[in-house]
């Protein structure tokens, strides 16, 4: 590759251009009194009048305010939105422990199915045995990933899937009347982890990083005790990095009792490759809008299935997808379950396209796990000699960089995140893991060609120029977008949440 | 930049004792830690506080900081221009931006902490790590 | 593989250009006892096509071509195809959480739209950017009274929907909240002269839903007086959001948590929805999940921003108001289009329509004998009726015909066996609303 600096001047950068639509407002100030953007079928039954049918006091009036315009305004309204947001679609995200990779077409055709978009939760096993063989082949799938033994395809996000694991971990040492009050997590954790330790009723202890960036085993024999219930890891860490002394871990903890539950967002490194069932995990969920390529559609849904080992299968929600006498029934008569995590079985239409995404590999699903893995070396490669990269460890997924050589010059993570939105690449992850300042968390994932990764590789080193040579520059972009940084701070000091009239 | 009448705590409060009375703020170099602030949580009046409990939040838009305080007492007032006005935390944090006023249980307990030159130079060390 | 952009030859250049020979190099940190050796059993690989076969024959095997009279919480509705257009796009469909306002302006602007469009359907005056579903956003808008409040007492309707009611049970024994359930009346709303002052003393929460589990629409300003007399917040749950085209909207309630999926989210065998929590403004810093506020540029033009980020994890870690991270922002999106496409006529026509159809049905069951409405109390488009046989068997023999009967209330309430709940929307025709009652006369006269 190519490694001599290409200094872009604004002028010079194409690849992100003026905007058709500058001056696109809300819907509710292109309303106007009697449009419509859709009609419905005349009535084939006898009208009712809403007062003598509800009674007067329960009548509203026509909803003041509510929008009035016609399909083309709609469409073309949100149209112009829409050009005003960066996706997959367009381009790369680097965006470390999102695995922002292709969300595949198909997925999206085959959710939307006539026998499939409309069937009702509750409706009789005897009609649903489509839907419950989806959910029972997702399942086999995913514990053949992950070397668990049993699943729950519940949990509407990762965060859920955390509690509601952590809900079972709870069950299963009530039951054997050792009720504990602690879960242990590395400081480099994800914000979930904590708080869904929280709403799961336990008490937080922060488990510092040793000098490798890694969790210091001596330090955590000294912190599990029997009031521990289990320590929540990520592997790989949210420094990319393997916890390759993982066994020992799994071993420090399984002697006291603790059990061991791993953050599975980071799963797009081990995906054919390495099971978590294999290394001494106990329980686990996976993101399946991160690893399994469902949308993300502007923030979710998503979906967060937990996977346990036999010990635990007695506590998974309800309800369960079995297989009796060659049909598939959702069984609720579980009088372990820590009962039901949300209304009816789970965010369906998110499951099916991740089982329809791991059809599509079968099992060269390694491959992906490969070119992930791969693609985040090569950027490493190319990039450290101008990035601080705090933790010289094998990366695996993702690397992380921190920001220190460019704060020299003033210029810091944020500011090269912003001015990376000028070269057209949406930012990589700011400011997190924690334990690194001015961290840059970079991940690729598979579906990112050599040629992007070298755009994106040419535009860091670009910037890390600009850094020296013109820091100002980086410090007040993005300057070619249609919109320039925002004012967060009166944002939140006087929050304006809602149009009025 | 940090009188000499107030003392201050390793977390950048500073106090002002008044006999047996004592108001309460944050120091300059919190606040630019901190950034623009927008939000300001302060505890009722009447509430009893020891000393090194968190009786408080500050907000900025990217952080949250506890506020903990430095002696134990009872609140007797608050400031609560600063539910309109956070921003005075930024502006002026040695004055407007004063953010309670407590009874003290113990006048002496301000005596054993910083003051200001000691405060001076606890910041100074503070900024060298960071650099 | 399609979805890997890479040759053989490029694989080698960029193994070069990262410094190894062998892309198992990569792989070494971790301990060689748990690298797999063989490729996982997994089925495929599947081209395009045998992806599209394997959800067909899936299809073929579900209610495809049946009518159904189900609603309890999910409702069949009429859905645009322009929403799925709009939703499709890949700048919608692809695009990550607009934590990054500059490039996701597209995002947060119609993010906005459907909280004001929340407001205005609730009568609330804010709103955020969705949670999961109906029933955890019942359980978070309680969490939120809890923490408004600082007590721990819960008093619940039984006529909250069960599945509902049992997802607060699993979450409240660990945050150590005291759930009190106060039943119906024959006219099938919730019984305040079972409202005791002890339990109201100690009560975050009063939570009702309108209309109820059983259809029937309650009377939300009174129990709001009733809630806040003993200091308590008045907690309204909304699972057929359609109906708010007709009903009024419960301004008198502290917090609305609403199932979004009756705006344009097929019933997709249980999800995704979109919950949403509406509220006061003065309730907002303790009110969980995303919001997105206006603000300016540094050139003075209006953009949108998430903001009043410090309630959430990613801040306040395990001082969050809630854990959630990732939400339904796409079925949001759906929901926000559908609104826009059918407008402030539209939504009331439409809600006349299940009005209409609603009661047209039950005037059909009611011809027969032993056939009657359980409840009085006024009701939007669902409602229970008493068979004079086993639902179960009803709905079995319906099935032969290719109808999806009555929900069965006996399962989850034990008092009202033989009674069956019926949703009568806009999407049924009348010629198959007369054939299903047809059908049930049919079993009815049928001896045992």
């Amino acid at each position: 590759m190519d490694k001599t600096v290409e200094t872009e001047t604004i002028t010079g950068i194409t690849k992100a251009s003026r905007h058709v639509s500058q001056n696109e407002g809300l819907i509710f100030e292109r309303s106007a009194p009697g449009k419509r953007g859709m009609e419905l079928p005349p009535l084939d039954v006898p009208a009712v009048d809403a007062a003598e049918a509800l009674g007067p006091a329960l009548v509203r009036q026509p909803i003041e305010g509510f929008p009035e315009t016609s399909e083309i305004e709609v469409i073309r309204h949100f149209t112009r939105l829409s050009t005003w947001n960066y996706a997959i679609d367009l381009g790369m995200y680097p965006l470390g422990s999102c695995t922002m990779k292709y969300n595949p077409r198909v997925n999206e055709f085959v959710a939307r199915l006539d026998g499939i978009a409309g069937e009702h939760p509750l409706q009789s096993d005897q009609v649903s045995q489509g839907c419950l063989r989806i959910l029972w082949d997702l399942q086999k799938c995913l514990l053949a990933i992950t070397g668990m033994d049993a699943a729950t395809l519940q949990p509407a996000a990762g965060a859920q899937g955390e509690t509601t694991g952590l809900l079972m971990i709870r069950a299963c040492l009530e039951s054997r009347g050792d009720a504990r009050k602690r879960v242990l997590i590395p400081d480099s954790a994800h914000g979930t982890n904590p708080s869904s330790a929280v709403v799961a009723g336990y008490e937080v202890q922060n488990i510092k990083s040793n000098e490798r960036g890694q969790i210091d085993t001596d330090h955590l024999r000294g912190m599990v005790s029997e009031e521990v219930a289990a320590i929540m890891l990520t592997n790989p860490n949210t420094l990319g990095v393997f916890e390759d002394r993982i066994a020992e871990i799994s071993a420090i903890c399984h002697e006291r009792g603790t059990f061991v539950y791993m953050d599975g967002a980071n799963m797009n490194a081990l995906a054919g490759v390495a099971r978590p069932g294999d290394f001494g995990v106990d329980v686990m969920h996976l993101n399946l809008h991160k690893t399994f390529s469902t949308p993300h559609g502007g923030g979710g849904p998503g979906a967060g299935p937990v996977l346990v080992k036999k010990e635990l299968e007695p506590f998974l929600p309800i309800p369960v997808v079995l297989q009796k006498e060659g049909r598939f029934v959702l069984d609720s008569n579980r009088p372990q379950s820590v009962g039901r995590v949300r209304a009816y079985c789970g965010n369906f239409g998110v499951l099916l396209r991740a089982l329809a995404y791991t059809l599509a590999y079968g099992p060269g699903i390694r491959q992906a796990t490969e070119d992930a893995v791969l693609n985040a070396n090569y950027i490493r490669k190319n990039l450290e000699d101008l990035f601080d990269l705090p933790y010289d460890l094998p990366s695996m997924h993702e690397v992380v960089f921190s920001d220190a050589r460019q704060r020299r010059h003033g210029v810091n993570t944020m500011d090269i995140a912003k001015r990376l939105i000028d070269y057209g690449f949406h930012p990589y992850t700011t400011a997190f893991p924690l334990i690194v300042p001015g961290a840059m968390m970079i991940e690729p994932t598979e579906s990112e060609s050599k040629e992007e990764c070298d755009l994106f590789i040419q535009a860091m080193r670009s910037i890390a120029a600009e850094a020296e040579s013109s820091p100002e520059l980086v410090k007040t972009a993005p300057h070619n977008t249609r919109i320039g940084r925002l004012d967060e701070t009166t944002a939140a000091r006087k929050p304006i949440l809602r149009w009025k009239p | 930049m940090y009188p000499s009448e107030y003392r201050y705590t390793k977390d950048h409060e500073w106090i002002r004792a008044d006999g047996a009375s004592a108001t309460i703020g944050i120091t300059d170099y919190a606040q630019q830690q901190l950034g623009d602030v927008v939000f300001v949580e302060l505890p009722k009046v009447g509430a009893k506080l020891k000393a090194g409990s968190s009786f408080g939040t500050v907000e900025s838009v990217k952080a949250v900081s506890d506020i903990y305080s430095p002696v134990s007492g009872e609140v007797i007032e608050i400031n609560s221009t600063l539910v309109d006005s956070p921003e005075k935390i930024n502006s002026d944090p040695h004055g407007a931006a004063w953010l309670v006023k407590m009874r003290l249980d113990d006048p002496k307990e301000t005596a054993s902490l910083m003051d200001s030159v000691a405060y001076q130079a606890y910041v100074a060390e503070k900024d060298k790590e960071h650099a | 593989m399609r979805y890997l952009p890479k040759s053989s030859s490029e694989r080698e250049e960029m193994l070069r250009g990262a410094g190894v020979e062998t892309v198992e190099e990569l792989f070494h940190s971790i301990p060689e006892q748990f690298r797999l050796r063989e490729p996982l059993p997994l089925p495929g690989p599947f081209s395009e096509a045998e992806i599209i076969k394997y959800f067909q024959d899936r299809a073929a095997e579900n209610s495809r071509g049946y009518t159904s009279f189900l609603g309890a919480g999910v409702y069949q509705h009429l859905r645009s195809v322009v929403t799925d257009a709009l939703v499709q796009r890949g700048e919608f469909l692809t695009s990550y959480t607009p934590y990054q306002a500059e490039i996701s302006q597209g995002t947060l602007t119609w993010i906005f739209e459907f909280q004001t469009l929340m407001c205005q359907l609730t009568g609330q005056e804010v709103a955020n950017a969705s949670m999961y579903d109906g029933s955890t956003a019942l359980t978070e808008a309680i969490l939120m009274a809890t923490r408004l409040t600082g007590r721990r007492g819960v008093i619940i309707a039984r006529s909250v929907h069960p599945e509902y009611r049992q997802v607060l049970k699993t979450y409240a024994k660990d945050l150590g909240l005291e759930i009190e359930e106060i039943g119906y009346t024959p006219s099938g709303e919730f019984d305040r002269s079972a409202l005791k002052q002890a339990g109201l003393s100690k009560a975050a929460a009063v939570v009702v839903q309108s209309p109820n589990f059983f259809g029937a629409i309650e009377e939300v300003p009174a129990l709001a007086d009733a809630a806040h007399a003993g200091g308590a917040l008045l907690v309204d749950c909304i699972t057929e959001a359609v109906s708010l085209g007709i009903v009024r909207p419960p301004a008198e309630a502290d917090i609305v948590a609403m199932e979004g999926q009756s705006f344009g989210v097929a019933p997709s065998y249980g999800g995704p929805y979109v919950g949403v929590i509406a509220s006061r403004e003065k309730f907002v810093r303790q009110m969980p999940g995303r919001l997105a506020g206006q603000t300016t540029d540094t050139a003075g033009r209006r953009g949108y921003v998430l903001t009043l980020a410090t309630r959430e994890q990613h801040i306040r870690r395990e001082r969050a108001t809630s854990n959630i991270c990732t939400n339904e922002a796409l079925t949001a999106l759906m929901a926000t289009v559908h609104l826009c496409l059918l407008g402030k006529e539209g939504i009331r026509e439409l809600a006349l329509q299940n009005l209409a159809k609603a009661r047209f049905a039950l005037a059909e069951l009611e011809k027969i004998p032993g056939v009657r409405r359980v409840f009085s109390a006024p009701f939007f488009n669902e409602f229970a009726v008493e068979f004079p046989r086993s639902v179960k068997l009803i709905n079995a023999a319906l099935l032969r015909e290719k109808i999806v009967g009555p929900l069965p209330l006996g399962q989850q309430y034990n008092e009202l066996t033989k009674r069956g709940l019926v949703c009568v929307t806009e999407t049924i025709a009348r010629a198959e609303i007369e054939r299903f009652a047809a059908a049930v006369r049919k079993v009815l006269e049928t001896s045992p």
